[in-house]
């Protein structure tokens, strides 16, 4: 029991930073139908700006803020330099650009800061919490919390205030949207910038646990993008649902099988969500006629 | 209030529109008539700011619309319902009125929704389901609706009968006819040119890109050429 629960609990943790980057990857989908492949170094970019912005001396709250806002600034030039000028160009080039904006990001990092790897203190203590002999470490109930508190802003942002709703209808119909008057080159801004802010909070709840280093985002992107695809790519719902559920599979497979399959999971589900249900758990059951 | 000179628009290398020269005046209802492909969407695409323009000038209420985005001109009081409803399937029918009212200082939102559920009482008795449920007739109803919400002064509307039983035809154009009474100012690009003929004041044909009849719809309705080409009499 005890064991079930140790893996429960650190399944749970890492599920839900999987939960915030498919959550990520669903809001620039909806708003842009692309697949923003830097959604990673987004996450990458939260942990490292802290790390360094708390050793130039600054207190570790405001090291995080500064890391999302810059990361969220960062979403925003990804937009504005790299995707804009593509115009209308396939969403096909479209996510190869985001994976050149990838690398291009990974690459800066390790420049800009090191290939070390760094971590920061957790926030409320490194002593464990016993429970029914499993133990469960302080930041966990950050993660956990934090991605609720992401999730249900997001929620309430989409669902119940018109900018919300401007978002939808760009993704629902860009043409119609624009001829509303909803400028939509600022609603894509928006969901990028958004999108980036969402990496880089889960970056900064992580980071005491997992650490990180300059080259962490492509195993974070690519499980992010399994639990947006397990859940359904452009269901708020299916994010958060995918990414615990990855965040289990991970877990229970490396603790009651091997270790060594856990790396392996993400990409078993891809494989088969892709071949079982194209359109994950909560994507709609209807198929597209040709 | 609404005029071009020379406008021209082209897909790609294909040369669509080759110079139109257009004026709307101030509540008048006018009529583009033309076959399939002589380019009276790609006009109306064109004015409302979807479609690229490659030559010639357009101004609206005076202002010049060149550089004037799509999403701008809706502010300025120019509502393009465009042709195939385009509405947005995934939200509710009252969220998409209350988006067209997104270019507007919306102060104007209770009032819009209560005239537009007192002109299409359909819409208010399913105001809160997804608007991709709805009929066709329904959805133009819901696409006229929520371009209204702008509360435009010059409306351009893009073949509002495709599609349509003759009933809800019948519907839609005695809401566009009381429209124009009211003094809205209706650009009307229609398949069906005996009806939009019946309630334009005046009328383009358009024929291959080029205008190549203009004058009073009452004059064209009797002229040999219309009633041979459009009115197949």
């Amino acid at each position: 029991m005890a064991e079930f629960l140790q893996f429960l609990f650190s399944g749970l943790t890492v599920g839900a930073v999987y939960a915030l980057v498919a959550l990520g990857f669903t809001l620039i989908h909806n708003a842009s139908g692309v697949v923003n492949f830097a959604q990673g170094e987004f996450v990458m970019l939260g942990g490292m700006i802290t790390v360094f912005a708390a050793q130039a001396g600054l207190p570790l709250a405001v090291a995080a803020g500064v890391a999302i806002g810059v990361t969220a600034l960062v979403g925003v030039a990804l937009y504005r330099l790299a995707i804009a000028p593509a115009g209308s160009a396939s969403v096909v080039s479209i996510i190869i650009i985001t994976m050149g904006a990838s690398l291009f990001l990974r690459g800066t990092a390790q420049s800009v800061f090191d290939k070390q790897i760094h971590r920061f203190p957790a926030f409320s203590g490194e002593t464990p919490i016993t429970i029914g002999g499993a133990t469960l470490m302080p930041q966990s109930l950050w993660v956990l919390g934090g991605a609720a508190v992401v999730f249900v802003a997001l929620h309430r942002f989409l669902a119940h205030t018109l900018p919300g709703k401007a978002v939808l209808a760009t993704a629902s119909n860009k043409l119609a949207a624009q001829l509303v008057g909803i400028n939509t080159h600022a609603v894509l801004l928006l969901a990028f910038g958004l999108s980036a802010a969402i990496g880089a909070v889960a970056g900064v709840l992580i980071t005491p646990l997992t650490m990180t280093t300059a080259d962490m985002g492509v195993s974070v992107a690519l499980k992010g993008f399994a639990a947006a695809m397990l859940g359904g790519m452009g269901i708020p719902v299916g994010a958060i649902v995918g990414g615990l559920g990855l965040g289990l599979i991970e877990a229970f497979t490396a603790g009651y099988l091997s270790s060594a399959y856990k790396e392996a999971t993400a990409f078993l589900v891809i494989l088969v969500v892709l071949v079982l249900m194209p359109r994950g758990l909560f994507g709609p059951k209807d198929v597209e006629r040709v | 209030m609404l005029e071009t000179r020379a406008l021209r628009s082209a897909y790609g290398r294909i040369e669509v529109l080759h110079g139109i020269d257009l004026v709307v005046r101030e509540g008048e209802t006018v009529a583009l008539v033309g076959a399939n492909g002589a380019g009276k969407t790609t006009l109306m695409r064109a004015l409302a700011g979807v479609q690229p323009v490659c030559g010639g000038e357009a101004w609206f209420r005076g202002r010049a619309l060149a550089r004037v985005p799509a999403w701008r001109r809706v502010g300025l009081g120019l509502a393009h319902v465009p042709e195939g409803r385009q509405i947005f399937c995934d939200l509710t029918v009252e969220d998409n009125l209350r988006l067209g009212a997104w270019a507007t200082d919306r102060t104007h939102v209770a009032e819009g929704l209560a005239e537009a559920y007192q002109m299409f009482p359909v819409l208010g008795e399913k105001r809160r389901l997804p608007a991709g449920g709805l009929s066709g007739g329904q959805q133009q109803m819901l696409a006229l609706a929520r371009a209204l919400m702008a509360r435009p002064v010059c409306l351009l509307l893009d073949e509002p009968s495709m599609g349509l039983a003759p009933a809800l035809i019948d519907e839609i154009f005695d809401v566009i006819a009381g429209l124009a009474r009211r003094g809205l100012t209706v650009v009307l690009v229609e398949q069906n040119a005996a009806v939009a003929l019946s309630v334009a004041d005046r009328a383009y044909v358009l024929e291959n890109g080029v205008i190549t009849l203009e004058g009073a719809a009452s004059d064209l309705v009797k002229d040999d050429r219309v009633r041979a080409a459009y009115l197949g009499i």
